[in-house]
């Protein structure tokens, strides 16, 4: 084909076509080349520009990352829109709880409108919002040694962001086995604890830090001791700090040593942290002879409920106790009230809110009273041996420790136990007192 | 005789008058160790008797209580044997579990 008859601006038109169809060709494979979309550039930018991610490079390893969070509450909630907002690749959240409106003062992932709903589904809600590029994978059960293993596999690296010292040495025990590194946090009132677990599988496990298990009467629920949203927020946000340092290689080998982490929040705020033992050769589940194992767990040999042991409150036999109604019906018959009315519950509990015409005095102040009456008749005067005494304290446990005291120690014979407690009663009797 | 400070963190303190830190002035002939300490705060630190058992548990520091001589596990430092010197912090902490 000659160019002859071909009118000039046509073969110039061809030939800007040519080039424009080059450069976009270019353009097109050097794109397929970039390691992840320009909207990602964007998105992970300002951590990539920090020089100790080692840009593009870091921001791959957070990408491959696959990161196991059990427990979407007051450690989770901080915690994971870090983690997804980073870019980790694949995050997994387990949660069998539900949202409750006590939750919501730290749980910061739910809200108002979410209570009743499960909290890895609220959380994964708000995740995905945050950064469609991860994946979320929710598992609504209760964490126990026959399913540890099946959802702990295949992810990298777990955090331990749950409330009982149960799941912590399961989770501990099955990383152990895994090979997976722990960061695990705690919380309770204004203060926090952090630490990183089986670090490498050279590091030092929860039970080199702590072989043998509290007294059950020692350990205290959030529930129960209460607990200041920022102050555990706060370790759940060192958390991710943690989490993305060993993603990145921050921590090495040659430099990674055990540590523990203690946060106060009041009077002054502290951050200390403490050196820590290493692995301990003795350990049963890290140590020269491991006797745990995958096997013995997953057996059910490794018996976590008998180890960490349980509070028994069942100290009443059912004639000691009657239920709200009885209770209710006791004390609206007659019109001077022949009963004497005495909560246990903690005063700063009391102070929040509390039936009329009852005394408050917590166990602890009963029991170190070692049944001497006369002390008990300067907090009740009317009280005596033969006093018809109903106890109450929020949910039905501490009361019944309180009635055996009183039967016991002070020979009061007429004490009866509330089942269920003050909750109880404002649950189906009265709903319009404050629950807390 | 030797002058030490003494923390109890993680809500320990509630059995010290809900005092973190003490002042602590341990005397002995010879050298006082980290066992002298502990002694003496169950002789003349717990308040109320009833209240030993929450730090102690057959004859050392209950399980659940990390102990940490100037902010290092005891464990890395000799435990009970450790030496106390002028100005050494002791620190027990109650291990937390809430989440």
């Amino acid at each position: 084909m000659t160019t002859d008859n071909i009118p000039n601006e046509v073969l110039l038109e061809l030939e800007a076509l040519r080039r424009e169809n080059e450069a976009l060709k270019q353009k097109l494979s050097s794109q397929t080349e970039l390691p992840m979309s320009l909207e990602e550039f964007r998105r992970y930018g300002r951590q990539m520009i920090v020089e100790d991610t080692r840009g593009v490079e870091g921001q791959i390893k957070l990408r491959n990352a696959k990161v196991l969070v059990i427990g979407a509450g007051g450690l989770g909630c901080p915690c994971l829109p870090y983690l997804v907002g980073a870019g980790v690749g694949q995050v997994g959240v387990v949660d069998n709880d539900v949202i409750d409106t006590s939750n919501l003062h730290r749980q910061v992932l739910h809200d108002s409108t979410k209570v009743g709903m499960l909290k890895c589904e609220s959380a994964k809600d708000v995740l995905r919002k945050l950064n469609p590029h991860v994946q979320i994978k929710t598992y609504p059960v209760r964490l126990n040694y026959s399913n540890a293993f099946s959802i702990f596999q295949g992810y990298d690296i777990v955090l331990d962001c749950t409330d009982t010292p149960l799941t912590r040495y399961l989770v501990s025990d099955v990383a152990v086995c895994l090979g997976m590194t722990v960061v695990s946090a705690s919380g309770l009132g204004s203060e926090g604890q952090l630490s990183i677990l089986n670090f490498a599988s050279v590091g030092p496990c929860y039970r080199c830090f702590y072989p043998v298990p509290p007294p059950p009467n020692a350990v205290s629920s959030c529930q129960e001791g209460g607990v200041i949203g920022p102050c555990i927020g706060l370790v759940g946000v060192m958390m991710a700090v943690e989490t993305l340092k060993i993603i990145l290689d921050i921590y090495t080998l040659d430099n990674f040593k055990p540590f523990l982490i203690q946060y106060s929040g009041l009077p002054n705020q502290t951050l200390r942290s403490f050196k820590m033992r290493g692995r301990q050769p003795s350990c049963k589940a890290c140590g020269e002879e491991k006797l745990i194992t995958r096997d013995t767990i997953e057996a059910g040999e490794v018996n976590y409920e008998a180890f960490c042991g349980a509070r028994n409150y069942n100290v009443c036999s059912p004639e000691e106790r009657i239920n709200v109604q009885e209770f209710e019906d006791s004390i609206s018959s007659n019109e001077k009230l022949s009963q004497i009315l005495l909560d246990v519950r903690p005063h700063h509990h009391y102070k929040i809110s509390h039936l009329p015409n009852t005394f408050n005095l917590t166990v602890k102040e009963l029991r170190d009273m070692e049944g001497d009456m006369s002390l008990l008749q300067n907090e009740i005067p009317e009280i005596h041996n033969g006093s018809e005494v109903l106890v109450m304290c929020r949910y039905g446990n501490d009361s019944q420790l309180a009635t055996r005291i009183l039967k016991d120690k002070f020979n009061i014979m007429k004490v009866k136990d509330i089942r269920g407690g003050f909750f109880k009663y404002i649950d189906d009797i009265n709903p319009s007192l404050p629950k807390y | 005789m030797v002058n030490v400070k003494v923390e109890f963190l993680g809500g320990l303190d509630v059995i010290f008058g809900k005092q973190r830190t003490h002042k602590v002035s341990v005397s002995g002939n010879g050298d006082v160790t980290v066992g002298n300490l502990i002694d003496y705060i169950v002789d003349n630190m717990i308040k109320n008797p009833r209240d030993k058992e929450v730090f102690i548990e057959n004859d050392t520091i209950r399980p659940g209580i990390l102990t940490l001589i100037n902010d290092t596990d005891w464990e890395l430092e000799g435990e009970k044997e450790y030496v106390l010197e002028d100005g050494d912090i002791v620190s027990f902490t109650s291990t937390l579990h809430g989440g």
